[in-house]
């Protein structure tokens, strides 16, 4: 089985962001592998390592040659090889139209998305590379697992989960649970990973859908509103009456 | 040219959240001069399909063979005939993880632009432009669309319901759809339990507690309140509550009536999952906490002595 | 001159980053407390590669540069300054040693599995009556001709009961002085060591650290180190490089100390705002970025040296006196930042402030730092 990681490069947005217009300020920003598709990543090293079926572990990025370092992390955790599609990732559509080629070119079994990005929170490549490839796709995936060379994928809904088997290839967006947490990489991956292959690939004419013509700044929220520890009456009253929330 | 709205229904009965879409659908449709039409997959009570009525879809489409199991493709291919029935421009999702997984597919499909969790009506239609929150919830991002068509998700507890009666006549599609490919082989789920991310009101506390044998009085004001428990990261990753309860970035992103905060200092990621709520009460005995930065009210003190006095007060009325 | 980091350091110090930041934050305070021993991390660290990352991947080390090194070691000691030290006895003391030092057997036997993390070592020179002045050593090691018999007490041994392999200095020749000192790689399973009681320690309270009795010790030939009477040119020689990784933990303990103090100050507030923007806490402020940029870069440095494969020893004397003296600094400003909450352990600051005290001390005390330095300036 062969498996194929979509991953983000994105700032790192537990830090301080700032914009300037409607480009975010790079300058101190540090860039990061989109959590969750570094979960997604960690997962396929899992199914890998478990010895479940999984062949080889390639990872996917749109993006300009700055984008080289997370994915060269992303080869530092243990994924076998890299491809680049050498533009920006313009919208959500664009993006998952250059997927869509790699996936094309490729003989994946199983490819994996972050459920967003945390730049864009598009919430939409994995469905949208799907329906491209007209491959099955399954969203809110908490596990994903390999039995008896099947996969078996776990659905998040509300209040629980289903366990779920879907024909291949399969698109998955993965979320929270999918691996507890992302893998650091070690020293010696991290000394291989300039030797992995890493192919770029240039991009494909696709539309643009959407654009981001301006950015505009939260309003102030207003002060709270403090209560004594012994008036806790006046909140109950404040949250009946002022809020009117209970 | 329509609005069509899509309602998701779980156990033959819509979505709570179902009220707000058709609101934000009927809004969205009178100012662009059009009619509204809804759409729902799978079996549903008829005295909930009637229950619609009241938010002005001029139709209620509905299918009920072959939903039974959510596959995308299914639910992506009658959504979609079913918005060129009625020559839609726009289709509104819930932004959540069903709306998530159909809302890419049918925008490909529709060569439409695709803006996810949305919380307000467009800035302008012509151009159509729209806000929505980008960089995990530090900025509004005004989201040009540059097709004719466009597909929406809107945010939980964002549109205000407004009752708007319209015809609402049932009509049963017939759809031509793919073989499903997903099946389901069992089913996980704590029936009984408020969910977290339907709940109005949360109970949410953090590592303040000291323990998982203090979550007795989280319980009780949430049973008190009729309200929902989360907790924070920390609270999770200790194993004190289950991975399910976890609010924040990486976890439950909600947006409530109330959320109330005890014992949560408010790391930036767990903010960024409740941001959206309408009101934020902290408790928290530390007055330099982050949390009392985004709260709306809030009280310095003691958890353990707090917590009890509330459920008191509460129980009083 | 390059500023700019390698695609490749920035990646290891990003590793060791979130190591420490998810792994070591949970129970630092726990085991400072306890005085526990962190046998999983010390696991988890050698299986990332960091217990033996310069050694050479010919014997299961990670192959990295000094650099690497210095900033791996930082960020482990901005969380938990005892890990870094457990990190830095065995890297730049006990590997560097058998791989430079020691013989095929030695090197097969003994570092690989110190290279790949699956055993630690300690490395034993201090005595009850030699600590800073090592030339004369009482621990004995006689030439039985077919073996060495090993007997006399060990000080202030970092790692001395979870490390599984010791390399000890002993008097061979009593007349030669110091030129009569030999170094041996020893189990210490072997019969006739013990251990004497853990040591109450101020701070770094998670490194074990013990006094080794050695009682008519066998040990053979091949485990001798180098020539005959090397053992004393072999100390200095693995201390100028050990300096390197102390000199890389006091900057740790002094960026981590500092990273808190900012954080507090733009969380707390008195007079009505945030205490950073108070003049007299902003500048005290400063005045810690300063110390610790020069500390880093004195590190770097040392580290850049020993990569060029150039003398160390004025450098890594440097980074080692200036950054545990300036750690002691920031760390105590840090608390003072704090006020009353720097004072309590839930704040982290004091435990930085015992930690930062160890590295003006050991490996070589800021005054014997001195004494090389100095002497380095009329050579």
């Amino acid at each position: 089985m062969n498996i194929l990681v979509c991953v983000s490069n994105v700032p790192d947005t537990t830090t301080k962001v700032k914009f300037n217009g409607t480009q975010l300020v790079t300058e101190g920003v540090q860039w990061i592998v989109n959590p969750w598709d570094e979960l997604a990543i960690t997962r396929a090293l899992e199914l890998k390592e478990s010895g479940a079926g999984v062949d080889k572990i390639t990872i996917a990025t749109v993006g300009l040659v700055g984008v080289e370092p997370t994915m060269r992390k992303g080869l530092a955790m243990g994924a076998d090889d890299a491809i680049r599609v050498d533009s920006d990732p313009k919208d959500a559509f664009y993006t998952a139209s250059q997927l869509a080629e790699v996936v094309k070119a490729g003989n994946y079994d199983l490819i994996m998305t972050g459920f967003e990005s945390a730049d864009y929170n598009g919430i939409s490549v994995g469905a949208m590379l799907s329906e491209l490839m007209g491959y099955a796709s399954v969203g809110a995936v908490s596990a994903v697992n390999i039995i008896d060379g099947k996969l078996q994928i776990d659905r998040e809904i509300d209040g629980g989960k289903e366990v779920l088997s879907v024909e291949t290839p399969l698109v998955v967006s993965v979320q929270k649970g999918i691996a507890i947490d992302p893998r650091i990489p070690a020293m010696r991956g991290i000394m291989m990973a300039r030797r992995k292959p890493l192919k770029v690939l240039a991009p494909v004419d696709a539309d643009v859908y959407t654009e981001i013509v301006e950015i505009e700044l939260p309003k102030a929220k207003s002060a709270v509103k403090l209560f004594d520890a012994e008036d806790v009456a006046g909140l109950v009253d404040a949250l009946r009456n002022e809020a009117n929330v209970i | 040219m329509s609005v069509l709205v899509y309602l998701e229904n779980w156990d033959g009965k819509f979505k709570k959240v179902s009220h707000e879409l058709l609101s934000y659908g009927k809004s969205l449709a009178d100012k662009m001069g059009v009619s509204m039409f809804a759409l729902s997959l799978g079996a549903v009570d008829s005295n909930e399909l009637e229950s619609l009525k009241a938010f002005g879809p001029e139709k209620i489409f509905i299918a009920t063979n072959g939903f039974e199991t959510l596959d995308n493709e299914v639910f992506a291919a009658a959504i979609s005939q079913a918005a060129e029935k009625e020559d839609a421009s726009m289709v509104v999702f819930s932004q959540d993880n069903v709306g998530n997984a159909l809302a890419g597919h049918v925008a490909v499909k529709l060569k439409a632009g695709l803006v996810s969790a949305v919380s307000a009506l467009p800035v302008s239609f012509d151009p159509f432009i729209i806000k929505k929150k980008i960089y995990t919830n530090k900025v509004y991002g005004h989201v040009k669309v540059n097709t004719d068509k466009k597909v929406l998700s809107l945010s939980k507890n964002t549109y205000e319901i407004i009752e708007n009666p319209g015809a609402g006549e049932v009509e049963e599609l017939s759809l031509d759809l793919p073989v499903a490919k997903t099946k389901v082989e069992s089913v996980d789920k704590v029936t009984g339990k408020l969910l977290l991310t339907d709940a109005e009101l949360v109970v949410s506390a953090g590592r303040g507690l000291k323990g998982p044998e203090n979550w007795g009085m989280i319980e009780e004001l949430a049973q008190v309140l009729g309200a929902a428990t989360g907790c924070s990261r920390p609270v999770s990753d200790e194993g004190w509550r289950p991975h399910t309860e976890h609010v924040g970035q990486t976890g439950k992103i909600i947006a409530p009536n109330l959320y109330l905060a005890i014992g949560i200092s408010g790391a930036i990621q767990h903010v960024g999952g409740i941001s959206n709520s309408k009101c934020i009460v902290a408790i928290n005995k530390d007055p330099d906490a982050p949390i009392f930065e985004v709260a709306d009210y809030g009280i310095v003190g003691d958890a353990f002595k707090v917590v009890p006095e509330l459920i008191n007060e509460l129980k009083k009325a | 001159m390059n500023f700019e980091l390698t695609e490749e350091q920035k990646m290891i110090r990003q590793a060791a980053r979130d190591y420490a930041r998810r792994e070591l934050t949970k129970d630092v305070l726990e085991r400072d407390e306890n005085a526990i021993f962190p046998t999983h991390h010390v696991k988890a660290l050698g299986e990332l590669g960091f217990l033996g990352m310069m050694t050479s991947p010919e014997y299961g080390g990670s192959g990295m540069d000094a650099v690497s090194y210095v900033l791996a070691i930082e960020e482990i000691a901005k969380i938990d300054a005892s890990l870094a030290v457990i990190m830095s006895v065995n890297n730049s003391l006990v590997n560097y040693g058998l791989e430079t030092f020691g013989n095929d057997f030695q090197k097969d036997k003994y570092l690989r599995p110190l290279a790949d993390g699956t055993s630690i070592g300690a490395f034993l020179l201090s005595e009850p009556e030699a600590g800073s002045d090592a030339t004369h050593q009482r621990t004995t090691a006689v030439d039985k001709g077919d073996y060495y018999l090993v007997n006399g007490t060990k000080n202030w041994i970092t790692n001395a009961n979870s490390a599984s392999t010791y390399i000890v200095m002993a008097q061979t020749h009593a007349d030669k002085g110091p030129r009569g000192i030999n170094a041996f790689v020893i189990e210490k399973n072997t019969p006739g060591i013990s251990l004497g009681p853990h040591e109450n320690k101020m701070g770094m309270r998670s490194s074990d650290t013990h006094s080794v009795m050695f009682t008519d010790v066998k040990i053979p030939k091949e485990n001798r180190i180098g020539e005959d009477g090397f053992g004393f040119k072999f100390a200095m020689k693995l201390l100028s490089g050990g300096r390197i990784g102390i000199a890389s933990q006091a900057t740790g303990i002094a960026s981590g100390a500092l990273d808190l103090a900012i954080k507090y100050s733009q969380e707390r507030k008195a007079f009505g705002t945030e205490i950073f923007n108070h003049q007299s806490v902003a500048f005290k402020l400063a005045e810690m970025a300063i110390k610790v940029e020069n500390a880093h870069n004195l590190c770097l440095k040392a580290a850049w040296l020993k990569d060029q494969h150039k003398n160390t020893d004025m450098a890594s004397a440097m980074a080692k006196c200036y950054a545990a003296d300036i750690a002691m600094e920031v760390a105590t400003e840090a608390v003072q930042i704090h006020g009353g909450y720097g004072y309590v352990k839930e704040y982290h600051v004091e435990r930085l402030m015992r930690e930062a005290k160890l590295t003006q001390i050991y490996e070589g005390t800021s005054e014997i730092q001195k004494i090389v330095i100095s002497r380095a300036l009329i050579k």
